[in-house]
C-alpha cells in the first residue's frame, strides 16, 4: 500500500499549462521563463499612452483579501484591467471561528456569479490549494499569499527585477535577509532562484527567524550579515512584522537593526553595483537604512511596477491554461 | 445462542496458543477449544477454514461523540464501525460534551453502548474537571460509575503542582492514569511536525520536544507519586526511547501508539491535505521507524486506532483551521496488518499488540481466548483483502485510506457469543 498520494500538479493542465497560479514548487524551468517572458513584453504595454490589452475581454476577475494589502491588490487590480478584464475587489474580514465556513461561502458565491478567476489572499498555508482543490476547481486560482506559504507572483516580480538588472540568473549571488521563517516571499524567491539556475542563494538572519530544514531549498545559512553579503550581486530585504518581538523571536528592532539592518556601511561588502529589493513595505530604520531604500541601489520601486507586467502575465497565461483545459475536456466528453 | 466455529485457526497471543482448531460458545462464553462437550449441539455453526480466530482486538482511544457531538459521530455508529474493525472492547476519551467528568455522563454512554450492543465500551474519565487541569474531577464516583481511567488528553495542566496533586490523588486508590505528553508552550499554535515539511508548506511546527519534554517530566512525577500510568499516542522515536529507559530502571509504566503514526510521516503533508491533519502531529521516517521498534520489542505494547470521525466541513477548509483526527477504527485489523506484510512483526505479536497487550495496560476484562471467558473474538481471512470505504459505517469519513487495497479482511467479529459484525 502507498498511503501517500502521489503529488498531482494541481496548477497544470493536462498540457502543461498554467491553469491555477498557486507555489511555484513543481513549476519547471521553462514555465518560469515564460512568466518572465511573456511579463517583458506587457512591460511595454504599461509604457504606452492607452494602457490596455484585450486579452481578458468579457472575463471577470475577482480579488478576494482574507488579509490586508495595498500594493499587492491595487497592482493586482491594475494588471486585470490592463488586460481589459472585470474587475471586483473584496476585503473580507475573518473571524478565526468562522474562517472556514466564511471562505468556502465566500468563494461559492462568488462562482455562482460567474467569476473565472480568483486571486485571493488568506492568512493560512494552503488556503490557495484548498480553494483550487476543493471550493471552484473550474476558476482560475491566483495565490496572492497564503500564510507563510508561498506569494508566487511576488516571486516571480523579483525574478523579473533580478532578470531585467543583472541579464540572467546563472552567475549570480543573492542573499535574502531578515524574517525568512515567518515569509512567504522568501519561500517563493528560494524556489524560483533554484529553479532558475541561480548558483549561489544565501539567507541571512538569527537562528528563531530561519526555519528548520531550509537547508533544503539549496540555500547557504548566514547568521552574520557582513560574512552573508560579501560579494553578492543581489540582496533581497525582508520586512520585520513589528510582532516579532513578542514571544522572544528577538529582544528589539534596535538590536534588530544593529545586527542586520541594510545600511551604506555593509552594502559596501557586495558588489559594487548589487541591487537592493524589498518587497514592500519598508521599515525604515528597522530592516533597511533610508539611504539605502532610496539609494542608487535600490530597485524597490521599479519592482512594483514589475509587479503589475508579471501579475498580466501569471493572469493571461492562467486563464488561457484554465480555458484550453475546459474545451480539452468538452472535447474528450464528447 | 449457541455457536461453533469450526476448523479456524486460533491464535491466543496470551497464551500462546496457535492450532486450527474449533471453538464452542454457549450463554455467551467460551466453553471448549478443541472438541465439542459431550451432548452439544450449538444452533449455529460458521465453518471457518482459512481464517484466524483471535481475541476480539482492544482499542483504548475510539472517540465515539456522544454526548455532545452527534454531527461528528454517534455510540451506536461508532461502535458498529469498530465491530467492523475486529473490535470487541474499547475505551472512549472524556472529550464529549459535557465533558466525562461526572458519573451520569459515563452512565448515559453505557447504557448507550450497551443498547447498541456493537462493542464493549469501557469509558476514560476525565482526571479534571471540564479537562481544565484546575481542579480533580470526582475520580472515585468515576470508578464507581466504570471509568477504568483518567486522562486530560492533550489539555495540559495548570501548573506541574497541580498535575503532580492529581497523581498522588490517583495513586492513593491504584487508578490508571493516562498520559498525552505534550509541552503546551511548545506545542502552541502548531499545526505540523516541525521540520522540513512544515518550514517548506509555512505551517506553524510542534518540536519534537514537545513530546520529549513532558514526557520526562510526566515519568519524573510517576515515579515520584508511584501512581499506575500509561502514555497513550506517542509520536516520536525519542518519546518511545523514554519510555524504554524508564521501563529499564523498573517504572512500571505501559504505552500505546496510533495506528496511523505506524504507517504514515509528515511527508503526507504535501498539498495540505486536511485529512493528514492530527494531534499530536505526525512525524519523520525516522521517528515512524523508531515507533515501529518499540512496538516490536514490546516497549510499546498497545496499539490503537485514535478513532476521531468528523463530520465533512471539520475538514472542508485551508489546514490550519481544520480539526485534526482520523476515523479508521472500522480498518483496524487491516491496517494493523500492514505491520504482518511489512515484515515487522508475526501475526501473533501483532494480534497481542490489539488485544492482551492494549487489555493489560489498562487492566480491562478483555484481549484473551479463554475456555470460561466471554466469547469475545474476531474471524479474519489473512489472505483476503478490504479496499477500505466500499462500506463506510463511522460517520465520519475522514479517513486518508479510503480506496486503498488494505491485507486481510475481518469476516465475524462476536461480543459475548453474539455476532456484531459478520461481511
Amino acid at each position: 500500500m502507498t498511503p501517500i498520494d502521489a503529488k498531482r500538479p494541481l496548477q497544470l493542465n493536462d498540457q502543461g499549462q498554467l491553469r491555477h497560479f498557486l507555489s511555484l514548487d513543481g513549476l519547471p524551468r521553462e514555465l518560469l521563463t515564460e512568466i518572465l517572458d511573456t511579463a517583458d513584453s506587457f512591460l511595454e504595454v504599461g509604457a504606452r499612452a492607452v494602457k490596455k490589452v484585450p486579452l481578458l475581454r468579457g472575463k471577470t476577475v475577482c480579488n478576494v483579501f482574507f488579509e490586508n494589502s495595498t500594493r499587492t491588490r491595487t497592482t493586482f487590480e491594475l494588471a486585470a484591467q490592463r488586460l481589459s478584464a472585470d474587475v471586483i475587489t473584496l476585503n473580507v474580514s475573518t473571524s478565526s471561528t468562522s474562517k472556514g465556513e466564511t471562505l468556502f461561502d465566500t468563494l461559492r458565491n462568488l462562482e455562482a456569479m460567474a467569476a473565472d478567476m480568483f486571486v485571493v489572499r488568506h492568512g493560512d498555508s494552503g488556503a490557495a490549494h484548498f480553494i483550487a482543490e476543493h471550493v471552484c476547481p473550474e476558476v482560475a486560482i491566483i495565490n496572492g499569499g497564503d500564510g507563510r506559504h508561498a506569494h508566487p507572483t511576488q516571486g516571480m516580480l523579483d525574478m523579473l527585477t533580478i532578470r531585467r538588472h543583472k541579464g540572467g540568473f546563472e552567475n549570480l549571488s543573492v542573499a535574502i535577509v531578515g524574517d525568512i521563517l515567518h515569509s512567504r516571499v522568501a519561500r517563493s524567491n528560494m524556489l524560483a532562484l533554484k529553479t532558475l539556475g541561480c548558483p549561489d542563494i544565501r539567507v541571512i538572519g538569527p537562528k528563531t527567524l530561519l526555519p528548520i530544514g531550509i537547508e533544503q531549498y539549496g540555500v547557504k545559512v548566514y547568521t552574520d550579515l557582513e560574512q552573508g553579503l560579501k560579494d553578492v550581486d543581489v540582496v533581497i530585504m525582508l520586512r520585520l512584522q513589528r510582532e516579532r518581538m513578542a514571544g522572544g523571536l528577538l529582544p528589539s528592532e534596535g538590536e534588530f537593526y544593529r545586527l542586520f539592518g541594510l545600511t551604506t556601511a555593509r552594502l559596501a561588502g557586495a558588489k559594487p553595483d548589487a541591487i537592493v529589493m524589498h518587497p514592500g513595505p519598508i521599515n525604515r530604520g528597522v530592516e533597511i537604512e533610508s539611504a539605502v531604500a532610496d539609494g542608487p541601489h535600490s530597485v524597490i520601486l521599479n519592482q512594483v511596477t514589475y509587479g503589475i507586467a508579471v501579475r498580466m502575465a501569471v493572469l493571461s497565461m492562467a486563464m488561457s491554461g484554465q480555458n484550453a483545459q475546459r474545451q480539452f475536456e468538452q472535447e474528450n466528453a464528447q | 445462542m449457541t455457536l461453533s466455529i469450526l476448523g479456524a485457526r486460533v491464535i491466543d497471543p496470551s497464551s500462546g496458543l496457535d492450532q486450527v482448531s474449533d471453538l464452542h460458545i454457549d450463554a455467551g462464553k467460551i466453553i471448549a477449544i478443541g472438541a465439542a462437550p459431550a451432548g452439544f449441539t450449538p444452533a449455529r455453526t460458521l465453518q471457518a477454514d482459512g481464517l484466524v480466530a483471535a481475541p476480539g482486538l482492544v482499542d483504548l482511544n475510539v472517540a465515539l461523540r456522544e454526548p455532545g457531538y452527534s454531527r461528528k459521530g454517534s455510540i451506536a455508529s461508532e461502535t458498529r464501525a469498530a465491530a467492523a474493525g475486529g473490535v470487541t472492547s474499547l475505551c472512549c476519551p472524556p472529550q464529549t460534551k459535557p465533558v466525562l467528568d461526572v458519573s451520569a455522563v459515563a452512565e448515559l454512554i453505557l447504557d448507550r453502548a450497551r443498547e447498541a450492543g456493537h462493542s464493549k465500551v469501557f469509558p476514560i474519565g476525565a482526571l479534571s474537571k471540564g479537562l481544565e487541569g484546575e481542579q480533580l474531577a470526582e475520580l472515585i464516583a468515576l470508578r464507581d460509575a466504570g471509568c477504568v481511567a483518567f486522562g486530560n488528553g492533550l489539555k495540559s495542566f495548570a501548573n506541574t503542582r497541580t498535575l503532580c496533586r492529581a497523581l498522588e490523588y490517583a495513586a492513593t486508590f491504584d487508578l490508571t492514569v493516562i498520559f498525552h505528553s505534550q509541552d503546551r508552550d511548545l506545542a502552541q499554535d502548531g499545526l505540523a511536525h516541525e521540520g522540513a515539511m512544515a518550514s517548506f508548506l509555512g505551517l506553524p511546527g510542534i518540536p519534537e520536544t514537545a513530546e520529549t519534554v513532558a514526557l520526562a517530566r510526566d515519568l519524573l512525577l510517576v515515579e515520584q507519586t508511584g501512581v499506575r500510568a500509561h502514555f497513550s499516542q506517542l509520536t516520536s522515536a525519542r518519546g518511545a526511547k523514554l519510555i524504554e529507559q524508564a521501563q529499564a530502571r523498573g517504572l512500571p509504566v505501559t504505552a500505546d501508539v496510533a495506528l496511523y503514526q505506524l504507517i504514515l510521516t509528515d511527508q503526507a503533508l504535501v498539498d495540505f491535505s486536511s485529512l493528514y491533519h492530527v494531534q499530536p502531529p505526525l512525524r519523520t521516517q525516522a521517528d515512524r521507524d523508531g515507533l515501529r521498534e518499540a512496538v516490536k520489542s514490546g516497549v510499546i505494547q498497545a496499539i490503537s486506532s485514535h478513532h476521531q470521525p468528523h463530520e465533512r466541513d471539520a475538514k472542508l477548509a485551508p489546514f490550519g483551521a481544520t480539526e485534526p483526527g482520523i476515523s479508521s477504527v472500522e480498518l483496524l485489523l487491516p491496517l494493523a496488518m500492514i505491520l504482518v506484510e511489512d515484515g515487522l512483526l508475526d501475526l501473533a505479536t501483532l494480534l497481542q499488540r490489539l488485544s492482551s497487550g492494549p487489555a493489560d495496560a489498562l487492566r480491562l476484562p478483555a484481549g484473551q481466548l479463554k475456555v470460561g471467558g466471554a466469547a469475545d473474538l474476531v474471524l479474519f481471512d489473512p489472505k483476503a483483502s478490504t479496499v477500505a470505504g466500499e462500506q463506510w459505517r463511522s460517520k465520519g469519513d475522514n479517513c486518508p485510506f479510503i480506496g486503498h487495497c488494505l491485507p486481510s479482511a475481518v469476516r465475524y467479529t462476536l461480543v459475548d457469543g453474539h455476532i456484531s459484525h459478520e461481511a
